[in-house]
């Protein structure tokens, strides 16, 4: 409920503040900032909204709207090991080291995004999952394979997604996107890029994002631990004993 | 129901939790081990990143220990002389074992070296295990009396400097052997997160043949403080400890090891040490299938460590 008060009121504020822009102007905005990691969060969901505004001219465009939603979560180093057998067993021999992976990834589009617009735009704009990892523009051929691996299993752990038919347009040029932020997801900033194309060239592109943090008791406990690992360490000790004790106490028989 | 773990930064589903806690806490009553090298696969299995388990682990062998070291004394079947010197070898083990452990996680081979751990450990005290006292239920069949103790026999190594009487063990033998085996189970124990007491529970009885009855409780009494070491050593150097994992895995654990040490009064010597051998082993063979087969799949991701 709370939340179809916050996108209404996103909503009507996104189409206040249009105003005269280039040929095709995009607006985006997200339906909250902060997404709070509770005792009981297991992933949330966060809506995108955008508005496309076009001048007047004649002529401006005729081919439908394509839209490509990508939120990207924060980047880390990403380690992909291949088991090799080595004598008897199978063991990690070989790995690769991936810069800079968002750790969480959704592509979310109107349409299948090989389908919006060509390999070699889509490397440009940088456009669909296989697009995100690596230097943009590179060539990654000499380890497809791990490459191909890190999507893999990135995508069978629920952190990346790829959601062709999540952008709907309300009106042909209001649409929203539901994002969503898996149970995994790590704490940090997140971005938000919505891509507006039409024929398969880039028309506008808008960056949004929010905060995945924790709050209350969860941000309090990993806060101590790693402030005041002596203290917390001792509570932890206390903690197991008195329920060791407890236990010997109530279970006592003789 | 599931449930936010602050430290392991995942959900998980408090009743499975509970439910492991339980089933292992049940087998840890029951043998009077820690039940550590069942639960560390288990948490590792349904995905709780390694590291977290093995620091976690050890505030529950810590609770499920005195426990058991409680009812154990209360049984005067403790003998705390042996145990403080266990222990004092246990501690510098442990403080040795968490440095390896934080520096095995730079590098990066962290689960490797758990893995081939468990493989070597579990493998060979299991098959020895299993073949003495497989041996020890056949020769009670055929009705030979089993090998009794003798007055006078013992190994070489009970004859190094520095002996010591221990009254309630009925041994008389060097501190040196003993501080070396409870260094190399406090070392293993922190790297691994276990106890160490399916280490520690045959090496008393077989290397230096301190009666069954005082074994687990004084096997307990040293678990008991070196784990508590080990929880405060992990906590500070790479704060891996999960309050709250360790809280629902405690809780589930002494339930579960209440019922396990009544069922355990039932079992005779020779049988309770087959069955222990039994689940020792196939804690190894399930170890071993995850490197000697064929993977499904050959690939898999490195722990991402964002930088803050």
């Amino acid at each position: 409920m709370s939340r179809l008060a916050t996108t209404a009121g996103a909503l009507g504020l996104l189409l206040g503040c249009m105003g005269p822009a280039a040929p095709e102007a995009l607006i985006s905005t997200i339906s909250s900032a902060h997404v709070q990691i509770t005792s009981t969060y297991t992933g949330a969901e966060l809506v995108v909204f955008g508005v496309i505004e076009r001048d007047g001219r004649v002529g401006a465009q005729t081919e439908p709207y394509d839209v490509v939603v990508t939120a990207r979560g924060p980047a880390a180093n990403a380690v992909v090991r291949e088991k090799v057998r080595f004598g008897p067993i199978w063991m990690n021999l070989d790995q690769r080291k991936f810069v800079d992976v968002p750790v969480t990834l959704a592509v979310l589009s109107n349409r299948p995004v090989g389908e919006i617009t060509e390999t070699h735009l889509r490397r440009r704009y940088r456009l669909g999952l296989e697009m995100q990892v690596g230097p943009g523009g590179t060539d990654v051929a000499w380890d497809a394979a791990f490459l191909d691996a890190l999507l893999r299993l990135k995508r069978e752990s629920g952190l990346y997604v790829e959601k062709p038919a999540a952008v709907t347009f309300l009106t042909p040029s209001i649409f929203q996107a539901t994002v969503p932020v898996p149970a995994l997801a790590p704490v940090g900033a997140y971005k938000v890029e919505v891509a507006l194309l039409s024929g398969g060239l880039e028309l506008a592109r808008t960056e949004t994002g929010f905060a995945v943090g924790k709050v209350g008791f969860e941000a309090a406990v990993a806060r101590y631990a790693r402030l005041h690992g002596w203290f917390y360490g001792l509570i932890t000790v206390a903690m197991a004993l008195v329920f060791g004790y407890t236990a010997s106490i109530i279970f006592r028989r003789d | 129901m599931q449930i936010y773990l602050p430290i392991a930064e995942l959900p998980v589903s408090i009743f499975l939790i509970l439910g492991l806690g339980a089933a292992v806490g049940f087998i840890s009553g029951m043998f009077g081990v820690g039940g550590g090298f069942l639960m560390t696969p288990l948490l590792i299995f349904i995905g709780i990143p390694p590291a977290v388990v093995v620091a976690t682990g050890t505030a529950q062998i810590a609770a499920s220990s005195l426990t058991g070291s409680l009812a154990y004394w209360r049984r005067r079947a403790l003998d705390v002389k042996l145990g403080s010197v266990l222990l004092a070898g246990g501690l510098v083990g442990t403080v040795a074992g968490v440095a390896f452990f934080n520096s095995m996680r730079r590098v990066g081979q962290l689960d490797l070296v758990i893995t081939l751990s468990y493989i070597a450990l579990l493998g060979s005290i299991g098959s020895l295990m299993f073949v003495e006292s497989a041996k020890a239920l056949i020769s009670e069949r055929r009705g030979a009396a089993a090998p009794s103790r003798r007055a006078g026999q013992h190994p070489w190594y009970a004859f190094l400097p520095f002996r010591m009487r221990f009254h309630r063990s009925r041994l008389y033998v060097s501190v040196l052997p003993l501080l070396v085996l409870a260094f190399t189970i406090g070392f293993i124990g922190s790297v691994l997160g276990i106890g160490g007491g399916f280490l520690m529970v045959p090496a008393l009885l077989y290397l230096f043949r301190v009666p069954t009855a005082v074994v687990i409780g004084t096997s307990l009494f040293q678990i008991l403080f070196t784990m508590m070491a080990a929880v405060i050593l992990h906590a500070v150097t790479n704060q891996s400890v999960d309050i709250i994992l360790g809280i629902i895995l405690v809780v589930g654990g002494v339930f579960g090891a209440q019922f396990g040490a009544r069922a355990g009064k039932n079992i005779r010597g020779q049988q309770f040490r087959l069955l222990l051998a039994l689940i020792i082993l196939a804690v190894g063979v399930r170890f071993g299938s995850e490197i000697a087969l064929r993977p499904d799949e050959p690939f898999s991701l490195g722990p991402q460590e964002i930088r803050p």
